[in-house]
């Protein structure tokens, strides 16, 4: 699996048999995930089982540069029967680069399809893009931005295809393009969000970040790179054990950190001057889906008048309106408390939680600094 | 509220010196209400219905009761006073300002004296304490008045063409007004026949009024002269916004739209100060009168008269289903129009609809949603193109209602059942205030999907507009209860949803909507129960409302001083004409977005505060559409 080699895609190519991964049964079924156990927090989860380092991290991304001819080569090589199949490949292909979101990954291999398509007109293209994007969707129902990724491309693709009076190759390169660039855009997100965040970062600050997100881990090298000082308080992160590599990931790049337990934020929270944390989804009432424990934290600062910052890219906007926290689909992992526990007892396996926008303060996307009410406007304005 | 009027008189002089000056007229209806008067250029600002034509209503009659003894005396006066004045107020623009001046004088002589002294006089007899603050500002008037005068002189330029029409109109009511003064002998006569009377009084009240409708973009008055009222700035910004609502303190328009009145309505006695801006009719006057009327209507289409005295019986309500019947009874005005010679089609069918909205106004006044669809309308037929024939353009009318009514208002209710539906759960307790229609599909939709949930109905009084819902619930089988509104605390807790429909949903969130849905939607939110308003786009308005007072309407005030079948306990008979009791039948409130969690449209979900994208995006869209 991830410790076996760096290389991880060439050999899965080569080796279509192998399980690429050790508690995860995705391969032999891709159309669905069979325990029903939220794929994409096992992924989080097996990616956090791993110890995790930059130097890893660099190894698999220069591991990466290569994979985009051997999919390819590999997706020519099915054949039309099997295009369905082609993008749950596809997408646990690029998934599996670390430094991938999972929207930008499915939004590869959308364009992989689009590549691969013998269709010789738009509306079969599109209708393809659909089959596809639909099977994406189906295979991890529980995760919001590969849902919301996938909506988004088809979006932009009837968009473009809007313009019928060009000839089907010409639009198909065209479209072809606009993914690349889609992707790229999503991938330099971060970068984009890292900057723009700086401003908010003061000299001598207290951060307390909840969750590992890739985003805020961007945000806080960057600030570090910019001989900020400042020192981080994480939290343990229980079940995932996020706390940890954070921590790990933070003293490597020298900045304080201090691990908390999940129960002594509100203690904490006096000497915290802001809160930073990323989202699985950030949805029409301007308030995120996040690893569970987001509202929790999120309550404690706005009763003590502490900022929330949610880092999230904009393909992570989604057209949900949860009511209330048991309004959105069920996203459960197992817990492991270490010992055993009765089996009359229930255990809470949830996830993740809903925050509400009240209790934000801001978002950091790549389209800007917004206020939480501004999501829906940019929903709007996109879907309608 | 005086503290509050200060300040806003300080803010624009311009327009602020008429107004404040005005609303010291003595007249009546204003003094004991300076909130209204205060209130006209924030009100004003509110556009709404773009198809405010002047109503022919006016509120004088309202003042008959209080003026009625000082207008004996008064009129005599006002007339010699009046005619003095002329010369004096050259520089008013408006008749108000010729009042101004006529008033100024014989305020610091003799009150009673000034024509709009008949109001004066009555207010400082009538209304002491108010009375005594107008007369003091009117007195301090004169020596400032000159300057006023003179800065009106040089704040606008159009005023002045105002003034000699003014003028000449204060001549003519003078003149009315001493034949009125002999009429007048006899006591407030019979409102309705008084109309001279009325209007000759109203005329001599006029003068104070206008100026303070001029402050406020006074130019609603679509009639012509009643335009150039306004001053440059309100030019300018009629312009840019869509008419405010007529006030009916302003006499002046009243009256003017009295002249052109189809249906004589008479004012309701006993009103509350604080909503003299809006009409108040006695109900059940005027039907019979417009059911005679059916056979002579000439420029009136029977299939808009019809709808017309529907409204006024109260047979149609409901925002879209007013808005249908409107739009339907349009349809019919098409199919059958002609157009005359030397007249295009665009202009004649434009001025045709918009005297019949006027009617429809008098009848009951619109809705958003009808002035939304009148607006739409209206574009349609300034869209035509010239060079389709007659009956092409008709039928392209025709169809586009036609889709108006089945895009906008039908289809948009399947979209938000749709949306809805994915809300209810099982197991879920709904509760719902009134008779909303879009929340009626929803809930049998639901019903049909085979969810487990019960109703809960609210209802309050008057108009028990609740029981028709629980009919047809039960008749589907849902599970029901029903309650009244004072009990809404009560079972609040066990509520896991509020379903509620909205007349309009304005640009800041604010959700106007049948009286009482903003006491529910609070106490839901004080309980933590999400609360979802289910209103179709072409509802939304770019307005903004801070309260429920400066735009509503007003009901049948008997209905509340009265229970319907329960003879024992209608306590308040006799005293319906006391002048102590004022009854306030309100129809609409605001209820403010923080208590909103939700609001489907046919555009989806959405937060409140996205309402004014909604606007600003599809709104135009579907004008050009």
């Amino acid at each position: 699996m991830w410790r076996r080699s760096a290389s991880f895609i060439l050999d899965r190519t080569s080796n279509p048999s192998s399980p690429p991964m050790a508690n995860n049964t995705t391969t032999q079924t891709p159309f669905q995930n069979p325990d029903a156990i939220s794929a994409y927090y096992q992924t989080r989860a097996a990616h956090h089982h791993g110890v995790i380092t930059s130097d890893w991290l660099a190894q698999a991304q220069a591991a990466v540069e290569q994979p985009p001819d051997d999919e390819d080569s590999s997706v020519s090589d099915h054949g039309n029967y099997e295009k369905s199949f082609d993008v749950i490949d596809e997408f646990n292909g690029w998934r599996k680069q670390p430094d991938l979101a999972e929207a930008v990954a499915a939004i590869r291999a959308l364009a992989a399809v689009i590549r691969a398509s013998e269709a010789t007109t738009m509306m079969e293209l599109e209708i393809e893009l659909k089959k596809a994007s639909d099977t994406l969707k189906s295979w991890d129902k529980t995760s919001i931005s590969l849902t919301a990724g996938c909506d988004l491309f088809i979006r932009y693709v009837t968009r473009t295809s809007a313009l019928e009076y060009e000839d089907f190759n010409s639009a198909k390169s065209r479209l072809l393009e606009r993914a690349e660039k889609f992707g790229e855009i999503s991938c330099k997100a971060r970068k984009i969000i890292a900057m723009l965040s700086q401003d908010f970062i003061f000299d001598g600050c207290t951060i307390l970040v909840h969750g590992l997100s890739r985003v805020v881990l961007e945000v806080l090298k960057t600030a570090a790179q910019n001989n900020k000082l400042f020192r981080v308080l994480c939290t343990e992160g229980r079940p995932d054990g996020t706390g940890v590599l954070l921590s790990n990931e933070l003293s490597k790049l020298d900045i304080p950190v201090k691990l908390l337990l999940d129960s002594a934020v509100a203690y904490s929270m006096d000497e915290v001057d802001m809160v930073f944390v990323g989202a699985d989804g950030v949805v029409e009432s301007g308030g995120i889906i996040n690893m569970m424990g987001t509202y929790q934290i999120a309550l404690v600062a706005h009763s003590m008048n502490k900022p929330v910052y949610v880092a999230a890219e904009s393909y992570k906007f989604a057209r949900l309106y949860p009511l209330d926290q048991k309004d959105m689909a069920p996203a459960l992992r197992p817990i492991e408390f270490g010992v055993k526990i009765p089996a009359k007892v229930e255990v809470e396996r949830s996830a993740r939680d809903y925050t509400p926008p009240q209790y934000l303060t801001l978002l950091f996307t790549d389209l800007g600094v917004l206020s939480p009410s501004v999501v829906s406007d940019e929903l709007i304005q996109l879907y309608l | 509220m005086e503290s509050r009027r200060n300040p806003r008189a300080v803010v624009d002089p311009k327009v602020r010196q008429v107004g404040f000056f005005t609303s010291s007229q003595p007249d009546s209806t204003h003094q004991p209400d300076p909130i209204a008067s205060e209130s006209h250029p924030v009100v004003s600002r509110n556009s709404l219905s773009p198809v405010m034509i002047p109503p022919p209503r006016h509120n004088s009659s309202d003042t008959f009761p209080l003026r009625a003894a000082s207008a004996v005396s008064p009129s005599s006066f006002s007339y010699s006073t009046r005619r003095d004045f002329p010369d004096g107020s050259t520089t008013a623009a408006s008749p108000g300002r010729v009042s101004r001046g006529s008033f100024s004088k014989p305020s610091s002589s003799s009150l009673p004296g000034v024509g709009m002294d008949s109001m004066a006089a009555a207010k400082s007899s009538s209304v002491p304490a108010s009375g005594l603050t107008t007369v003091s500002v009117v007195v301090n008037m004169p020596p400032g008045l000159s300057e006023k005068e003179s800065d009106q002189k040089k704040n606008s330029k159009p005023l002045k063409e105002k003034t000699t029409k003014a003028e000449r109109r204060a001549l003519q009511e003078a003149q009315r007004a001493a034949k009125a003064a002999a009429k007048a002998e006899g006591g407030k006569a019979p409102l309705v026949s008084s109309g001279s009377v009325a209007s000759t009084n109203v005329k001599a009240a006029k003068p104070a009024k206008p100026s303070s409708q001029k402050n406020d973009v006074a130019v609603a008055a679509a009639a012509g002269p009643s335009e150039k009222k306004g001053g440059q700035t309100e030019k300018d910004r009629k312009k840019d916004a869509p008419h405010p609502r007529m006030q009916y303190d302003d006499e002046s328009r009243v009256v003017k739209a009295k002249r052109r009145a189809v249906v004589k309505q008479t004012e309701a006695k006993n009103r509350v100060e604080l909503f003299r801006h809006l009409p108040q009719y006695e109900h059940g006057t005027q039907l019979p009168d417009l059911e005679t009327k059916f056979f002579q209507l000439d420029p009136m289409h029977p299939a808009v008269y019809k709808v017309g005295l529907q409204y006024l019986s109260g047979d149609i309500s409901g925002g879209n289903a007013r808005c249908i019947a409107m739009l339907q009874a349009f349809q019919e005005v098409v199919k059958d129009y002609s157009t005359p010679s030397e007249k295009t089609l665009n202009r004649d069918m434009t001025a045709k609809i918009s005297s019949y909205v006027s009617f429809l106004i008098e009848c009951r006044p619109l809705s958003v949603s009808m002035g939304n669809a009148i607006r739409f309308v209206k574009n349609r037929i300034a869209k035509l193109p010239i060079t389709l024939s007659e009956s092409e353009a008709k039928a392209a009318l025709q169809s586009d209602i036609e889709r108006f009514i089945n895009e906008k208002i039908i289809m948009a209710d399947t979209v938000i059942v749709k949306h809805a539906v994915t809300k209810i759960r099982d197991g879920d307790v709904l509760l719902t205030y009134g008779s909303p229609t879009a929340v009626e599909m929803v809930l049998l939709h639901a019903h049909e999907l085979g969810k487990k949930f019960r109703v809960l109905v609210v209802d309050s009084r008057p108009k028990l507009e609740g029981q028709l819902l629980l009919r047809r619930l039960i008749k589907r089988g849902i599970n029901c209860t029903y309650t009244h509104i004072n009990a809404i605390s009560y079972i609040m807790h066990e509520v896991t949803k509020v379903f509620l429909g909205a007349s309009s949903v304005l640009s800041n969130g604010t959700v106007y909507s049948r009286v009482g849905t903003a006491c529910v939607a609070m106490v839901a939110s004080a309980f933590r129960v999400p609360v979802l308003v289910c209103c179709e786009a072409y509802k939304f308005h770019e307005r903004v409302q801070l309260d429920s007072i400066c735009s509503n309407e007003l009901g049948d005030p008997n209905a509340i001083s009265k229970v319907h079948g329960r003879e024992d306990i209608n306590y308040l008979d006799g005293l319906t004409n006391n002048a102590n009791l004022q009854f306030l039948n309100l129809m609409y409130d605001a209820t403010p977005s923080d208590y909103i969690s939700m609001i489907i449209t046919d555009y989806g979900m959405v937060p409140p505060t996205s309402v004014p994208v909604i606007v600003r995006e599809y709104q135009k869209e579907h004008m050009l559409v």
